[in-house]
């Protein structure tokens, strides 16, 4: 509640910055102390301290696994800032304050649909979060690519927009309330109504989180949109949207699982074989990051198949793994100018630190174990093991995971072993500040209690 | 303690390496490491008989169940006693070959034996497999960064191979997971559960337990990453490959999979001994056609390991004792063999037996370490390699779980008589015959490598006339293993 209310209010503060105060510097400086007071204000609510007194019953409840969510998301958020505010100067230097006020009510939608209680509150959060994001992808102005992203997602995310509302007004149908709580399958479990209306949620969640086959935008759209923004939107509103499916289909529709749950474990095993197959043809870092984007998104499905305490913690530990390790890379993405593998050939000679990150980020998303990937993948897949009966989606998840490694290692390759002189600007702090993120995804690899243990104490 | 040591020494010194000022403190920095480890590992041996001290147990992820548990038994000392004994030969062996940036060389090369030390010492599964990862990313990045022209496509196909293999291994590893009562990563949970496991199961998870360690063993078919790698890394990271490395596949064998899947291991028996023995013939034929004495060397070693997997899946005391002997025999021959192709190489230039010969009238002293460590690879009774090769064809030719040991003891006998051949045949192409205009000129080794060799040779004779301490050494595990992997001895139970 803390942060839906100050997140919002920082974003008008920031439209408004974006006349008064002209210095790009001291945006940023505002954006990123605004983020830091959002999580303290985040973990002051996890230990009971709340600001504001309403009561959103039915509406919107914050339980201890979406505040860790939000904590996340927020951490995310400001390690984003960190790294690349400066870069969102190359995009449109008198813009710049407000994309920190969309950014900040993107945070708004963020926590509008990882608390969620009622379904109307899932349609305006997804919304919320997605017009600002249209118009970030175009904000690009002068580009053809930009701006064909921009149209191209705004028509396909309305569509799918669409039918959420559709099947939203199906489930009302079914059973006469948006709350959750209120929620009662098990009367007429094979009422149409309401298996139609679940399903058309699948299908728009689906398209949200660019599950397979529903994924044809996010290459194009992650490509087409500035670096900054891509890695934004690939990111924490990603795992915010897998945060949703999750809760969605886990909390609410619990009794309808023997619908869904077998064509969720299909979606997961497509989405995973489409996103790493298609990811290995790539020949720009950028798109191989999308596809790749894509496959990661088929393990986070394995949480919602799971349905299990083990896949709720790894979804969180899967979110922070993967966001980390993205924004990461995207930070570096956005310094250089060739997009290609070959872009990345020999930056070890210039830029030694810079490249141990990288590697480490890379073997995080690769799944290597010491890193948080490798223990975000692994309770993914215990998660499936215990659900049971569906052994071989884990043992087809990891093959692709073995598969994964063949495109994530060209860009290790690039960097270490062939010969090239790739260079980019980074300063001491933009180098010190990634190297502890490497630090942080390293340590979560060993010690995932950090973020466990957030659940429970 | 000290097994934590063991594992701090060379992990701790390996990223210190990596922001050393200068190449050549590296260089010394990383040999008095690995020192400092050969020596806690010798330190292991004076309390030997204490085991509280050659443990370590720590809680680590609590909610899952794993705990960072090492333990240093017989099987897993023996490989730790090579791994340390082994590595600063390599490191002094290959002193004066230059790399580019080789403080990374070196802190990778420390890096990777911890990972190894690891794996031998690990007793919780999560643990075990950490460390199984954990040993091939530096490998990865010294082969691929220091290897020969073909080096990154080689090196990735290596890579890919064992990462889908251990991939396996942990869908196995969490099934048996969840089999386990208190659902613990504990070795002893894993062999309880996994022995009360059915049948069926057991016979798909050994699949998936068993392609993670042919991989890395090689078995064949599993092999084909394995001439191309040892043929295009540098010499040290080859060294550490198949004297160290590819241990871990067979003490996976011996400790991750008799153990906790004996059925299956008893069923599936008789068809990895026939692939090991194919492997063997198979390989042994290749290395005869070889030119390249990397090659001959590396196709030799698969007929090596063939003959430890066949060996294993006879399950009889003899043989797993044989197995844990040849283990740190083959390690410490294959290095020695690794050394001299190194010298020779260095010196001219090519590895290339056509281009070599007559070196023994220039390099005498040379050639004696090269024949005798020739003899080794053979396996000639007063060598080390004898002993080990001699257990593992009494348990062979003993073994109650296979009908058909005899052929499996003849067709692996085959393969050491190839073997005598294409080693021989080796020892004839470039150290006899007459001189060419390349080896005309040719210089002698000198004292310092002489005094490694010296060493080795020591090392191998000694163990060949007296192997009674490694002998006690490995006889309480191997009738701990024998015991909890003895089919008929389960279903009297």
């Amino acid at each position: 509640m803390n942060v839906l209310l100050i997140s919002a209010i920082l974003g008008v503060v920031m439209m408004f910055s974006s006349f008064l105060i002209k210095n790009t510097a001291t945006v940023r400086t505002i954006g990123i102390t605004g983020t830091i007071a959002l999580l303290i204000l985040n973990v002051l609510e996890m230990y009971g301290t709340r600001l504001f007194n309403i009561n959103t019953a039915g509406f919107l409840s914050f339980d201890r696994f979406t505040l860790v969510f939000i904590s996340i998301a927020i951490i995310a958020m400001l390690v984003y800032f960190l790294l690349t505010a400066k870069d969102m100067e190359k995009v449109n230097k008198v813009n710049y304050a407000e994309y920190f006020a969309l950014l900040f009510f993107i945070l708004c939608g963020i926590v509008l649909v990882s608390g969620f209680e009622s379904l109307l509150i899932l349609f305006l959060g997804i919304e919320i979060v997605s017009i600002p994001l249209y118009v970030l992808t175009g904000s690009d102005k002068r580009n053809l690519k930009s701006n064909e992203a921009a149209l191209k997602y705004f028509l396909m995310g309305c569509f799918s927009t669409g039918l959420m509302l559709m099947g939203i007004t199906l489930i009302y149908g079914a059973q006469g309330t948006f709350t959750v709580e209120l929620f009662n399958f098990t009367k007429n479990i094979d009422s149409p109504l309401a298996i139609a209306g679940m399903l058309l949620l699948l299908f728009s969640m689906a398209f949200k989180a660019s599950v397979a086959p529903l994924h044809f935008w996010t290459p194009d759209v992650y490509d087409g949109a500035p670096t900054v923004f891509t890695s934004f939107m690939a990111t924490i509103v990603k795992a915010a949207v897998f945060f949703s499916f999750f809760r969605l289909f886990n909390d609410s529709f619990t009794a309808l699982a023997p619908q869904w749950q077998f064509w969720m474990a299909v979606l997961a095993a497509l989405t995973l074989f489409i996103g790493n197959i298609t990811a290995v043809f790539q020949h720009s870092v950028k798109r191989m990051l999308a596809y790749s984007s894509i496959a990661q998104a088929g393990f986070m499905l394995l949480a919602i198949f799971a349905m299990s305490g083990i896949a709720k913690e790894g979804l969180l530990l899967y979110a922070a793994a993967y966001s980390f390790a993205s924004i990461g890379i995207f930070s570096v993405l956005t310094k250089m100018d060739d997009y290609t593998f070959d872009g990345f050939n020999g930056l070890v000679k210039q830029q030694p630190l810079v490249a141990a990150a990288i590697t480490i980020f890379i073997l995080s998303l690769a799944g290597i174990p010491l890193t948080a990937g490798f223990l975000a993948k692994f309770y993914m897949i215990q998660a499936v093991i215990q659900a049971g009966g569906h052994l071989w989606l884990a043992i087809f998840a990891l093959v692709m995971a073995a598969v994964s490694v063949y495109y994530y290692f060209r860009v290790i390759q690039a960097m270490y072993f062939k010969q090239g002189n790739a260079n980019i600007q980074a300063s001491n702090t933009f180098k010190y500040t990634l190297l502890a993120v490497a630090i942080l995804v390293v340590l979560l690899g060993i010690f995932p209690n950090l973020i466990t243990n957030w659940l429970y104490f | 303690m000290i097994a934590l040591l063991l594992l701090l020494i060379p992990l701790l010194g390996g990223f210190v390496t990596f922001f050393l000022k200068s190449d050549n403190a590296a260089r010394s920095w990383s040999l008095l490491t690995a020192i400092a480890t050969l020596l806690v590992a010798f330190l292991g041996l004076a309390v030997y008989n204490k085991p509280e001290c050659l443990s370590f147990h720590a809680d680590w992820i609590q909610p899952l169940g794993a705990s960072f548990a090492l333990k240093l038994d017989g099987l897993g000392y023996t490989l730790s006693l090579l791994a340390t004994l082994a590595l600063p030969l390599i490191l002094a062996a290959t002193w004066h070959r230059q790399y580019a940036n080789a403080k990374n060389f070196f802190g990778w090369m420390l890096l990777g034996v911890a990972g190894m030390l690891g794996v031998f010492m690990a007793m919780d599964a999560l643990l075990f497999y950490f460390f199984w990862e954990l040993a091939l990313i530096p490998m990865y990045f010294i082969c691929s960064q220091w290897g020969g022209e073909k080096r990154i496509p080689v090196t990735f196909k290596f890579f890919i191979y064992t990462f889908f293999g251990s991939i396996l291994m942990l869908v196995a590893l969490i099934y048996i997971y969840f089999q386990t009562p208190n659902h613990s990563f504990a070795i002893e949970d894993f062999y309880k559960a996994g022995q009360a496991l059915s049948y069926n199961d057991q016979m798909w998870l050994f699949w998936l337990l068993f392609i993670a360690f042919a991989v890395k063993m090689p078995i064949f078919p599993f092999h084909t990453w394995q001439p191309d790698t040892y043929e295009q890394s540098p010499t040290a990271a080859t060294m550490l490959l198949s004297g160290i490395m590819v241990k871990m596949g067979v003490l996976g064998l011996l400790r991750w999979v008799l153990p906790i899947v004996p059925q299956a291991a008893y069923s599936w028996g008789d068809l990895t001994s026939s692939m090991a023995v194919i492997g063997i013939i198979y390989a042994s034929l290749i290395a005869m056609r070889q030119d390249d004495m990397k090659r001959l060397i590396a196709y030799s070693s698969i007929a090596h390991i063939g003959l430890m997997a066949i060996a294993i899946f006879s399950e009889t005391q003899s043989s797993f004792q044989g197995v844990m002997v040849q283990m740190f025999n083959h390690g410490i021959n294959i290095v020695a063999l690794w050394m001299v192709v190194e010298i020779i190489e260095r010196q001219f230039g090519t590895r290339k037996m056509s281009e070599l010969g007559g070196l023994a009238q220039k390099a005498p002293a040379l050639a004696i370490f090269f024949v005798l460590f020739a003899f080794a690879n053979i396996a000639l009774p007063l060598t080390n390699a004898f002993v080990g090769e001699f257990l593992m064809f009494n348990g062979i030719l003993n073994s109650a779980v296979t009908k058909y040991n005899v052929v499996f003891a003849v067709l692996a006998g085959l393969g050491i008589i190839l073997g005598a051949v294409y080693t021989l045949r080796m020892t004839r192409k470039v150290f006899f015959g007459p001189a060419n205009a390349l080896t005309q000129n040719a210089v002698d080794i000198k004292w310092n490598e002489k005094i490694i060799l010296g060493f080795i040779a020591v090392v191998i004779i000694v163990m060949g006339v007296y192997p009674q301490p490694i002998l006690d050494f490995t006889q309480a595990i191997s009738d701990e293993l024998l015991k909890q992997a003895d089919i008929l001895h389960l279903l009297k139970k």
